[in-house]
């Protein structure tokens, strides 16, 4: 069986920065598995711009943004392997996966970075009632037929949801010549980031009906149209609102679930917010030396943060097989979202282990505004910072430090909340 | 012009084929869609019923037991997954036990095997996520689930191999008399035939009352159901029925053949013959009995919803036989529940029916198995990399939630009546059933089978005819 020292499941956004930054650490054995054709992931189908502003500064398209970290893997000499799918991973961390070339094959790793990404929720999880024709496609794969294949899923569309991916594919398919008629959400705020409320909805005249749900799907062979109708306060339809609309194409833009299929074949500890692992400060599950970054340990907004909590996995990954990260000492801290607050990532601070700065990154459950995100330590208030507005679409981050924590050697629990004004 | 036109191929119509093809006889199968298993037989429990259900005396209970019977070997010999799982009808109070008691008795007079009535204490000990106020149950062990897909499939591509015709997406129009038989106006011109055997589902009336007086009618009675991810496939290990009440029908809670969990049917009689749509009234339904008989149910986790329509006649009984008033004209309708329980012993009475008329001799080559798709999962770890290093496609996941190989999906596309559409690879392999719904894995089928038919992804479909999944390149009508 062959080993390496870090093995990376997936060779999207997360998994190659994840790669880099474990070499940069002064690891040489690490392979990616990637189970599509080339690396870089979903990326490779986002064509549109606004993909680096933090990363590098500059307006990349997501190809072209995948491209900078797979040079930076190939000038390294990374190995990765292509078309090859993870079966499932022991764990004692090793791992069963499938090529074409190779058969089923096993390698034994000393760290796993996990880095699968995350699929959409299909319709079936929102039990839409109706037909089932052709003509319904998850924004995702609208996507992929229309940016990799160049093939059209239709020409009226309706779309529900109001995720990025949803909004990104309504200018998409009005610059292939659809007719995108409205885009229906079921919450009374958007799920995806504003700006793309505005560049692409806005900017073409696309309705957002907020409180708005599909209620029937109609078409036997193919889509010929969808009712949509308000919600109440409960995201039960209203009677008598009604409305139809004649479309040839649904897109679901209605969410995505983080794959964790093999994580959870290795008894890797899950949250129930993120649906992804519960992790520590060094992103590390409840197996040691098993890492998660990326979506598949919480959806992200932005490919930046992504690479960047990838950097750290990877850095700790190799801290990890070199035997150089602080086991002893130090004290858990356990992070508590609460009032508003969805979740944290991570779950959980070792005051010895953290690097000097910290990243708390978080999700509120609906839309405050005029409020504070307020940080307590124990009983004490440490951060108190006025916001205008935080939505559940958009990620929320605060940042400790080492030295803020060590001043409070009691310390038990970090509570994130949000305040009114 | 044919020995015997077949119209339907469900699982009634398949399984006539199948056992027709033992004899010296020619049979052709008409089916108005661009596959088999497309009706009833596509969207239903997929339970192997024990035979307690039905009156003592009907040919419903005797046909259930003895398909229940013949489903086993059947299931050996054309290699399509069957489990005999047990089930459990859950009676929640004393003043209910009557009714329990009688299913018991009318199982017993039907000839139902091994059946049991259990008291709480032991229905909580065999199925631990009953509700906690049970007070008996009826176990049947001999009931079990089956995978309707494949048992359609399988009885068609035998009837296949033995030389049966079938002509797809032929819908017949009109039946006239003629001289030597019958002749099937259809959208795809004429058939001709000396017995016709009316297989039809849901429209088994319409073609009834084109060459009878004895007019029957056939209500689709529509059944929704909520299918749940594998994770909560092992939620309980039978097949829990409720007992009828005076407060309604309940529903049932089931592992299905491929680990997940199906919840459902409602029973909502309509008049649209193709209304497989699911409404919100009906999914409620399923949703807000699911909890009578089973707790703790993860409704979070469903995958998908669908309908299926039962092909109810008023009386609640197989319609099989020769009519009195048209003579080579069999009819195979009424095939409601307990009909896919009951297809073995349904093909084997129709093809009596007409070997007895036709005096037909039994074929010396029948062919009496067939091999399913290979499934790489069955095989020892030797064996699998043996299978990749021949043929590398089964080294190439393309459903990554059922991982299903792009070997599997070639298999079912290449086979005898092989998959044309997204749907057809998808009943054959379950490519695209898992829990993203063939979101990843869609465009990858297509061009599969794009390839494999050397035409272009625009041409392929979801289910045949205008299903079409694309509709042109980018910017073409700009």
């Amino acid at each position: 069986m062959k080993s390496y020292d870090i093995v990376i499941i997936g060779g999207g956004p997360a998994g190659l920065a994840a790669a880099v930054s474990a070499k940069e650490n002064g690891i040489d054995s690490i392979l990616i598995l990637e189970r599509d054709k080339e690396l870089g992931g979903i990326l490779n189908q986002c064509i549109h711009n606004g993909f680096g502003l933090h990363t590098f500064k500059e307006e990349l398209t997501g190809p072209e943004y995948a491209q900078r970290f797979i040079d930076q893997a190939e000038k390294l000499g990374i190995e990765y392997k292509l078309n090859t799918m993870v079966m499932d991973i022991s764990p004692q961390k090793t791992v069963t996966a499938m090529n074409r070339q190779e058969g089923m094959f096993e390698i034994q790793a000393k760290a796993v970075i996990l880095a699968m990404g995350c699929r959409e929720r299909s319709r079936g999880a929102l039990n839409i009632p109706g037909y089932r024709p052709a003509g319904i496609y998850s924004a995702g794969t609208a996507q992929r037929l229309v940016n990799m294949e160049g093939l059209m899923p239709g020409r009226e569309v309706v779309i529900l949801g109001s995720g990025d991916i949803g909004l990104i594919m309504a200018r998409r398919m009005t610059f292939e010549g659809a007719k995108v008629k409205v885009v229906a959400e079921l919450m009374p705020y958007s799920g995806g980031l504003k700006r793309n409320i505005v560049q692409c909805l806005d900017d073409y005249g696309i309705p957002l009906k907020l409180s708005h749900t599909v209620v029937d799907i109609k078409g036997r062979k193919r889509l010929e149209g969808v009712t949509l109708a308000e919600v109440d306060s409960n995201g039960k339809p209203i009677p008598g609102t009604e409305e139809f609309y004649s479309c040839d194409t649904l897109l679901l833009s209605v969410g995505l679930i983080p794959e964790n299929e093999i994580s959870n074949g290795m008894g890797v500890q899950m949250n129930p917010v993120t649906s992804g692992p519960e992790v520590n400060e060094s992103l590390e599950t409840n197996i040691e030396g098993v890492f998660a970054c990326g979506n598949v340990l919480h959806v992200h907004d932005l490919v930046d943060f992504v690479s960047e909590e990838a950097a750290t996995a990877g850095k700790n990954a190799a801290a990890y097989v070199k035997g150089i990260r602080q086991a002893g000492g130090g004290r858990d801290v356990r992070l508590n979202p609460v009032d508003g607050v969805r979740y944290t990532v991570p779950m959980m601070v070792n005051t010895a282990r953290m690097d000097e700065n910290l990243t708390i990154r978080f999700r509120v459950g609906g839309v405050y505004k005029n409020c504070y995100v307020s940080t307590y330590f124990d009983d004490e208030r440490v951060i108190h910072r006025k916001r205008q507005i935080v939505a559940p679409g958009e990620m929320e981050e605060i940042r400790l430090t080492k030295e803020q924590l060590l001043k409070y050697p009691d310390l038990e629990t970090i509570t994130v909340k949000i305040e009114e004004a | 012009m044919y020995d015997v036109i077949i119209v339907g191929g469900g699982v009634s119509g398949a399984a006539s084929a199948r056992e027709l093809s033992r004899y010296k006889v020619s049979v052709c199968v008409l089916e108005k869609e661009e596959d088999v298993c497309c009706g009833t037989s596509k969207a239903n429990s997929a339970i192997v019923h024990a035979g307690y259900d039905a009156a003592t005396g009907s040919l419903m209970a005797k046909l259930n037991v003895r398909g229940n019977a013949m489903m086993e070997q059947l299931s050996r010999d054309l290699d399509f997954p069957f489990k005999r799982i047990g089930s459990l009808v859950v009676c929640l109070s004393e003043e209910d036990m009557p009714g329990l008691q009688a299913l018991y008795d009318r199982g017993v007079a039907n000839g139902v095997k091994d059946l049991q009535i259990l008291n709480r204490e032991e229905v909580l000990a065999m199925e631990p996520n009953i509700v906690d106020n049970v007070y008996a149950a009826l176990y049947a062990p001999t009931a079990g689930i089956v995978c309707p897909f494949n048992l359609n499939i399988a009885l068609a591509e035998n009837a296949c191999e033995n030389g049966v015709d079938f002509k797809f997406d032929t819908e017949v129009q009109n039946i006239r008399k003629t001289d030597s038989g019958w002749a099937l106006d259809t959208n795809q011109g004429t058939y001709e035939t000396k017995y016709v055997v009316n297989a039809a589902g849901v429209y088994s009336d319409k073609l009834h009352n084109m060459v009878s007086e004895k007019k029957i009618h056939i209500t689709p009675r529509r059944g929704d159901y909520c299918l749940l991810d594998k994770n909560a496939g092992n939620h309980v290990s039978k097949t829990i029925f409720a007992l009828p009440t005076k407060y309604g029908k309940g529903v049932l809670v089931s592992p299905t053949i491929h680990g997940n969990l199906l919840i459902g049917p409602t029973a909502i009689d309509i008049e649209d013959k193709e209304g497989t749509n699911t409404t919100r009234e009906g999914l409620e339904q399923v949703i807000g009995k699911a909890g009578q008989n089973v707790k703790n149910l993860p409704m979070r986790q469903v995958i998908t919803s669908f309908a299926g329509l039962r092909a109810h006649e008023g009386g609640h009984e197989f319609l099989i036989g020769e009519l009195d008033d048209a003579e080579g004209f069999i009819d195979c309708a009424g095939i409601e529940s307990p009909g896919l329980t009951s297809c073995p012993a349904i093909g084997e009475m129709v093809a009596n029916i007409l070997k007895e008329k036709m005096g037909l001799e039994e074929k010396d080559n029948f062919i009496a198995t067939r091999k399913g798709v290979l499934d790489p999962d069955t095989l020892s770890r030797e064996e699998r990399e043996e299978l990749i290093r021949k043929e590398p496609a089964y080294g190439n996941i393309i459903c990554r939630c059922e991982m299903i190989t792009e070997g599997e999906i070639i298999d079912a596309i290449r086979r005898p009546l092989g998959a044309r559409s997204l749907d057809g690879v998808k009943r054959r392999t379950r490519a695209g059933m898992g829990r993203c719904q063939s979101g990843f894995c869609s465009p990858r089928t297509m061009e599969i089978l794009a390839r494999e038919w050397g035409v272009s992804m625009s041409d392929i479909t979801k289910a045949g005819g205008d299903s079409k999944l694309v509709v042109g390149t980018n910017k073409d009508t700009i």
